[in-house]
C-alpha cells in the first residue's frame, strides 16, 4: 500500500488487527433491473450522439463551404451506411429525450415509487420506438 | 503474505482530505444541464421536423430555409445549448471512469476543446450561410 488512498480502504477491527475494509458490490453481482438498464443507455446515448455531432457539423459546414461540398455530404447522407447511421442517430436522440424527460420528472420528486420507475421505464421504451417509426415513416414519405 | 493488510503511508486520512473538498460549482453545472435539457425538449421537436422537411433538399433549399430569421435564432440556440450539454454530460463520464489525474485532466480539456470548436464551426457556417 504506497498510495495514500490505500490506506483508506485498510482499518482496524475490534480486535485492533488491521483487515481490508469491504468493498460495495459492483454491477456484475445485480440482476438487471430495467431502471438500471434504462440508466446506462442513458448514458451510452449520450455519447453517440456526442459522435452524431459530428454529422451535423459535417453538413452545417458543407452548407456554408459549397454547393459541391453540401452535394457531398447531402449524398452521403442519403447512402445505405448515411441513412444507418441516421437511423442510429435518430434511436439515440428519442432515446435520450424519452429517458430525459423521466430524468427530469425523478429531479422534480416525481415516480420514485415501486411499480412505478418500472412502468414509466416501459413507457420509454415504447415511446422510442413508436416515435422512431413514426417520424421515418414520415420523413421517408417525404424524402 | 503479500495481500495482508498493512499500511506503509504516514499520512492521515484528514491530511489527505484537507484542501480537496468541493469545488463549489457542481450545483451550477448539474442545474444547467437540467436547464438545458428542458430548453432542448421543444428545440429537439422542431429541430427534427426541420430535419424531415429538408430531408433530400438542395442547397438552394436550405441556404433559403436558413435565412429566415427565426430559423437562425433557433439554429444558434439549438447549437449552444446541445454542445454546452453535450460537454457538460461528457464531464460527468469523464470523472465516473477516469482515475487517472494527468489523463483526466487531459481527456477533460480535450472535450472542451472539441465541445468548443465544434459549435463555433456550426455557429460560423449558420450565420455565413444566413447572413
Amino acid at each position: 500500500m504506497k498510495d495514500v488512498r490505500d490506506a483508506l480502504m485498510i482499518a482496524r477491527n475490534t480486535d485492533g488487527k488491521l483487515v481490508h475494509r469491504p468493498l460495495s458490490p459492483h454491477l456484475q453481482v445485480y440482476r438487471w433491473p430495467i431502471s438500471m438498464a434504462l440508466s446506462i443507455l442513458h448514458r451510452a446515448s449520450g455519447m453517440a450522439l456526442g459522435i452524431g455531432t459530428l454529422l451535423l457539423t459535417w453538413w452545417l459546414v458543407a452548407a456554408a463551404t459549397s454547393p459541391d461540398a453540401f452535394a457531398t455530404a447531402q449524398g452521403f447522407i442519403g447512402s445505405p451506411l448515411g441513412i444507418l447511421l441516421l437511423f442510429g442517430w435518430s434511436v439515440a436522440l428519442i432515446f435520450h429525450f424519452f429517458t430525459g424527460l423521466r430524468h427530469l420528472a425523478w429531479d422534480m420528486g416525481y415516480g420514485f415509487d415501486a411499480p412505478q420507475y418500472d412502468n414509466t421505464g416501459k413507457a420509454v421504451l415504447i415511446a422510442t420506438a413508436v416515435t422512431t417509426v413514426v417520424v421515418w415513416v414520415i420523413g421517408l414519405s417525404v424524402w | 503474505m503479500a495481500n495482508a493488510p498493512h499500511i506503509d503511508v504516514f499520512r492521515s486520512p484528514l491530511g489527505r482530505a484537507r484542501g480537496r473538498g468541493s469545488a463549489k460549482h457542481g450545483v451550477g453545472e448539474w442545474l444547467a444541464t437540467r436547464i438545458e435539457a428542458v430548453a432542448l425538449v421543444p428545440l429537439t421537436i422542431w429541430f427534427v421536423f426541420s430535419v424531415i422537411h429538408l430531408a433530400g433538399a438542395t442547397h438552394e433549399q436550405v441556404v433559403a430555409w436558413m435565412q429566415s430569421p427565426w430559423v437562425m435564432a433557433l439554429m444558434l440556440a439549438l447549437i449552444g445549448t446541445t454542445f454546452h450539454h453535450l460537454q457538460l454530460g461528457l464531464q460527468n463520464v469523464i470523472e465516473d471512469y477516469i482515475h487517472d489525474d494527468a489523463v483526466k485532466w487531459a481527456v477533460s480539456i480535450a472535450n472542451k476543446a472539441i465541445c468548443v470548436l465544434l459549435a463555433l464551426a456550426c455557429i460560423v457556417s449558420v450565420l455565413k450561410i444566413g447572413l
